[in-house]
């Protein structure tokens, strides 16, 4: 009588009772159900549901991890003005400020998935395990807690199980969260205050410190100030932002991880990509600095003249606009959801263009929101249906005319 | 005629004209469940007091457009009846909207072109259409009050939530504290939700309230 003879031993005793679902739930972290189909031909795969989440979570990890190390490097930066990345203290500050983050998130989430679960007396979803992974990584760091709470409880109800729980969500529900929390708090999500822990005590002024501030390079440009960090801060992400999305580097590792064990759509990555440099083009030659940017001639006066206050977004090179902000990180965990994304391959990559087309545009014209990649890929979600109708006609149609000129 | 003294006279509030005022209220509720004037109901109900002087001025319009139109049904060509239905309305709405801008200027502002139109308001022109048309004035009239008591209902629930959650007041009194001088719940850290005061959470209030209906009330959901 092993552990796992003992939980399918009280499986049985809890069968037929309130706390089957609960139990399940538990129980397949562990062990695979010992339920198997019996008609029907199916593939054998040890690859469930769960496993493909945890399978995305892995590829968060290490993003999570260099998020704390960050969070506490760019606190004590601000503060001492110097600071050495590695170093355990670092990781202390970040932990104590993100592990928080991470429990509220699960906590609310999952508890707010067995409540349905039971009630409804359905399976406990998996779906909340990636969310909830993903919500502490597109938050800044000093969010209070209890507002994170309302956003996930909101995202989860309205945003998932209203519409009839996992798999069935149109729209992205940790993007919904964060769109929740942005509408609702955009001083505690937006600005130059929020994105390093301390720098928010320094507005209401609780212990002293009102020097502290850090602003993101997309906030830097809305405002028409020159960027001061280097290439290679902006790509390793040495810089202030969301917990998870500083780091490109990092992203790119996860995203090939995903691509490699072929749960994250390459057709998305790879068309918003595209459709974000595509953008980027559009906006430099309107400024005119498409030449410099690509690293050939000099800048001429373009459309927008400096005086605009779309030139610092504008004058962007359009490859640097792919290493800030929480693009990548959007691109990579987000938009390549399967369940809010398009399912046809062409839908896919049309789907990815625009998303990548929308998040630069929406980020140049908007600087209210410095980062459009959130608004973008709600909105491309909500269109993903319409896209995936109008790619099968058209297949549709293409048939039915193959076929009368094989038979006239 | 013959027939009419055998009819035995209706009393004023019989239980079919209490019905016409109640049904309104929740199972046949203009905005829950015909889905009728939902564009106001969005629109003004991010303070409770706007919602209630609105319901307020629905109530006036309807309930008196609705007897005008019975008194006249007999009388009004059913080729023009829109026109002269609009006449009516029209002049209802703008005895309202003066008075509201003679004695509460300052919420009138607010209110803006929604009192100008209660006009196009598909309640109003519903219930002429469905109603006063085929009755008499009294239960036109009761009608009138029904349906306009249904539909201040929904604003006055809705504007509550937004008004509360919104800016932590209720007909502009600080219910959690004052949030400039960090009093009372906003001592603690809370902060107004500001969504709330955005269209898109009226619908999402306005579409939990119809939910809630339905849940308990299983005979409105519709099958398609």
């Amino acid at each position: 009588m092993g552990l796992k003879q003992n939980l399918h031993n009280l499986k049985e005793k809890y069968r037929g009772t309130k706390f089957e679902q609960g139990f399940n739930a538990l129980h397949t972290f562990l062990y695979l159900p010992n339920i198997t189909t019996h008609s029907g031909a199916h593939v054998r795969d040890a690859a469930d549901l769960k496993r493909v989440m945890n399978t995305v979570i892995m590829a968060m990890v290490p993003v999570l991890i260099f998020g704390m190390f960050n969070a506490g490097y760019q606190h004590n930066l601000a503060i001492n003005g110097v600071a050495e990345f590695l170093t355990m203290d670092n990781f202390v500050v970040g932990l104590k400020k993100i592990l928080p983050l991470l429990v509220v998130s699960y906590g609310v989430g999952l508890g707010i998935e067995f409540i349905f679960a039971t009630v409804k007396k359905h399976e406990v979803e998996e779906g909340y395990l990636v969310t909830g992974m993903l919500v502490p990584l597109i938050v800044p760091i000093d969010l209070p807690l209890w507002m994170l709470a309302v956003a996930v409880a909101f995202g989860v109800i309205i945003a998932k199980e209203l519409f009839g729980g996992t798999g069935m969500n149109v729209l992205n529900p940790a993007l919904t969260i964060r769109a929740f929390l942005f509408f609702n708090w955009a001083a505690w999500m937006s600005g130059d205050k929020v994105w390093v822990h301390g720098a928010v005590d320094g507005i209401t002024k609780m212990n002293g410190v009102d020097a502290i501030s850090g602003e993101t390079i997309l906030g830097t440009l809305a405002a028409n100030r020159p960027v001061t960090y280097s290439l290679q801060d902006m790509f390793f992400g040495f810089i202030p932002g969301s917990v998870g999305e500083t780091s490109t580097f990092l992203i790119l590792l996860g995203g090939a991880f995903l691509i490699f064990t072929g749960i994250g759509s390459a057709r998305i990555m790879i068309s918003s990509i595209v459709g974000a440099i595509v953008m980027g083009i559009i906006f430099n030659s309107l400024a005119g600095t498409l030449m410099p940017a690509l690293g050939m001639g000099e800048a001429v006066s373009g459309v927008i003249g400096t005086g605009s206050k779309f030139f610092g977004l504008m004058s962007f090179p359009f490859w640097q606009h792919l290493m800030v902000g929480g693009l990548a990180f959007g691109i990579v965990y987000m938009a390549t959801d399967p369940v809010s994304a398009s399912q046809t391959n062409r839908g896919k990559i049309i789907y990815g263009f625009l998303i990548g087309f929308l998040s630069i545009l929406i980020r140049v014209f908007n600087p209210a929101y410095p980062e459009g990649v959130m608004m973008a890929i709600l909105l491309m979600n909500v269109f993903a249906p319409t896209i995936d109708h109008y790619v099968v006609q058209a297949n549709v149609k293409r048939r039915m005319k193959r076929l009368k000129t094989q038979t006239a | 005629m013959a027939d009419n003294k055998n009819i035995e006279k209706e009393p004023l509030f019989s239980k079919k004209n209490i019905g016409l005022v109640m049904d309104p209220l929740t199972d046949s509720n203009p905005i829950t469940v015909q889905v009728l004037g939902i564009c106001s109901a969005l629109a003004i109900t991010a303070e409770l007091k706007a919602s209630v002087i609105m319901a307020l001025s629905v109530m006036f319009v309807l309930a008196a457009g609705n007897v005008v139109i019975s008194l006249l049904r007999n009388v009004i060509p059913s080729s023009i009846r829109i026109i002269a239905q609009l006449v009516v309305v029209a002049a209802l709405v703008i005895i309202v909207d003066l008075t509201l801008k003679a004695y509460v200027p300052d919420l009138a502002k607010k209110l803006s072109v929604f009192v100008g139109l209660i006009i196009t308001n598909c309640i109003i022109m519903g219930r002429f259409e469905a109603f006063a048309l085929g009755n008499g004035p009294w239960k036109s009239f009761l009608d009138g009050i029904g349906n306009a008591a249904g539909y201040g209902l929904i604003l006055v629930i809705v504007g509550f939530f937004r008004e509360l959650l919104g800016s932590g007041k209720l007909f502009g009194f600080q219910i959690f504290g004052d949030p400039v001088e960090k009093t009372g719940l906003y001592a603690l850290g809370y902060e107004n939700n500001g969504f709330m005061l955005l269209a898109p959470m009226a619908l999402i209030t306005l579409g939990l309230i119809i939910g809630f209906q339905r849940s308990r009330n299983k005979s409105l959901i519709e099958t398609n």
